[in-house]
């Protein structure tokens, strides 16, 4: 149930976000969900992509530092109170999210959201128990 | 102009009477080095088996140099001469590498030393009327504490401030009306640049004078300090390795720094011959210490760069003048008044598996202070995909290198193969500070 996400060290030069994109690109490989966190100096870029493995492949060929990490793709109700509902599951059981952020597309009504846990193997249980549904790695390669 | 001696009779003593001072010291200073494992090997090697075998100065010139390298080697106790219970105090400076060097003073020494200290100060005109504060940094490095004692003995109060908090020291300056600072220049322009912010002017302040040293800095930068303050800036010079910053220092003239030839043998040489060089004609300064016992040194490589003067000073002194470093022979970076080995950052760098081999080191001006900036890069096998690992491994990086060259750099992180690939070692330097 959990999904792969790349995530990549960059230092903060320019281009350099659309250098790894245009990489991506020229090796068929689609982003599905795109997320950077900056500090001055340095910024981590986080992907899923359709193809993890080869991605991460085509990533180090080209010298740069990338590194696989389980995450947890989750349907959220595209309505009011949607992603509410889920976290409130999640802190009720004591689950801790260190950062979560969206897919690039929606599927059909429902908007898809990347969870990182710090212990994911919990997580998914618990969500599995509330119904909620975790979009798999089939289900990523398909979006 | 008034011109007052600590000691008129040495001070002003003709030139012969001074070589008789050296010759006299220079074989009680090897009667002490014989006593040293070092030196015991090798003063014999060049046919000095006693005292008696220095028959004149020239012969000093049978002593081989002795170099940080040989310091490094024998640490920490092939150049002590006598048992440690006869030590009162050691002093250290930055290494090539993790090895410090070390020095060792007997309670004799330490007054030996303390006097020449004492003499530079009262020979700036500086008496017991004024108030010091020490702004260099105490502990190993020499420049506070040798400071702090030759000060008491001219009868000065010392406030022992030591180096940073300059929201203090400026506090300090005002509540004890302080007339002078012993200070790097670098940090004496950064003290101004703050006066403003804490409401301070420079009218506020008693300051007369201030001794700088630690790092060489251009007559420019003397006039700016001189300006900026309405002081007189007298420079300083020394080195750890000779007793800290009493060697040379100048007079109320301002022409340069006399060198206390009765402490002190200097010769100037072509640093790649090890041929005398011609007074007025730059070259390496090589000092024989003749007032330390405890750790003998002759003959040692300053890897400093500068000329001794020709002509007389009108104070009547006749210790030659050295002039102001003008540079050195080797890649040592002087970073605000900090000795640093670009070897010892390497060295730090190559034993923290989270980074390449790879690394830079830059040394630019933030305002008036220098600034340390390490880059490396990140060995991609260990990244995690977390910032915070990111974030530790630098600290973790700062600390280390603030353990082992005591100030701490800015560390930078790049993605592999971004910094230049050098062959050699000195072109890992970039150092963009102005040039003197
Ligand atoms: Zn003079």
């Amino acid at each position: 149930m959990k999904i792969k996400q790349i995530s990549i060290f960059l230092e903060n030069r320019k281009g350099r976000l659309y250098d790894v994109c245009a990489l991506l690109g020229k090796n068929d490989i689609n982003i599905r969900a795109l997320n950077v966190a900056e500090t001055e100096a340095f910024g981590i870029l986080r992907i899923v992509v359709n193809k993890p493995d080869a991605a991460v492949k085509a990533l180090k060929d080209a010298g740069i530092v990338a590194k696989i990490t389980d995450v947890v793709a989750i349907e959220v109700d595209d309505r009011p109170g949607g992603l509410t509902d889920i976290l409130k599951v999640l802190a009720d059981e004591d689950v801790n999210i260190e950062y979560m952020y969206g897919f690039v597309e929606k599927s059909s009504d429902r908007a898809l959201m990347v969870f990182r846990f710090d212990d994911v193997d919990k997580a998914v249980n618990i969500l599995k128990k509330h119904s909620i549904k975790i979009v798999t790695e089939q289900g990523v390669r398909e979006l | 102009m008034e011109i007052r001696y600590w000691n008129k009779e040495i001070e002003t003593a003709d030139r012969e009477k001074l070589r008789q001072i050296q010759l006299q010291r220079l074989k009680s200073i090897i009667a002490s080095a014989l006593k040293t494992p070092f030196y015991s090997r090798r003063l014999p090697s060049v046919g000095i088996h006693s005292p008696d075998d220095i028959k004149s100065l020239d012969d000093l010139r049978k002593i081989p140099f002795t170099t940080k390298d040989d310091l490094r080697q024998n640490y920490p106790k092939g150049l002590l001469s006598v048992d440690t219970s006869e030590v009162v105090r050691i002093h250290t400076s930055s290494g090539t590498t993790g090895v410090p060097t070390v020095i060792y003073l007997s309670a004799k020494d330490l007054d030996a030393a303390t006097d020449i200290m004492a003499r530079s100060i009262y020979a700036t005109g500086t008496d017991k009327t004024d108030i010091l504060q020490n702004m260099m940094s105490y502990g190993l490095f020499t420049g506070g504490l040798c400071m702090h004692y030759g000060a008491e003995r001219v009868g000065l109060m010392v406030i022992p401030a030591a180096g940073g908090n300059t929201k203090r020291q400026i506090q300090l300056m005002k509540d004890f009306r302080t007339t002078v600072l012993h200070i790097t220049p670098s940090y004496l322009l950064h003290v101004h640049s703050k006066l403003a912010e804490y409401s301070v002017a420079v009218s506020d302040l008693a300051l007369k004078k201030a001794f700088v040293g630690a790092e060489p800095h251009s007559e420019n930068t003397r006039r700016k300090i001189e300006d900026l303050f309405d002081i007189d800036a007298y420079n300083s010079y020394g080195l750890s390795e000779m007793n800290g910053p009493g060697v040379a220092f100048e007079c109320v003239y301002k022409t340069d720094l006399h060198l206390w030839e009765d402490a002190y043998i200097v010769e100037i040489i072509n640093p790649k011959t090890g041929e005398l060089v011609p007074d007025g004609k730059e070259g390496e300064v090589i000092l024989t210490n003749l007032i330390r016992h405890a750790m003998p040194l002759m003959r040692y490589r300053t890897r400093d760069l500068a000329f001794l003067h020709k002509e007389s000073c009108p104070c009547k002194r006749t210790h030659r003048r050295l002039s102001r470093i003008l540079g050195r022979t080797d890649d040592m970076l002087i970073i605000n008044g900090v000795n640093i080995f670009p070897s010892q950052i390497e060295e730090v760098i190559m034993k923290i598996p989270e980074v390449g081999t790879n690394y830079q080191i830059c040394v630019e001006k933030q305002g008036a202070l220098d600034r340390l900036i390490v880059k490396v890069e990140l060995y991609s096998k260990i990244f995690m995909g977390e910032a915070k690992q990111i974030d530790n491994l630098k600290a973790k990086i700062a600390d280390e290198l603030k353990a082992s060259i005591t100030l701490k750099p800015a560390v930078e992180l790049h993605e592999p193969g971004v910094l230049p690939v050098f062959e050699g070692k000195a072109v890992r330097v970039v150092d963009s500070r102005p040039k003197l």
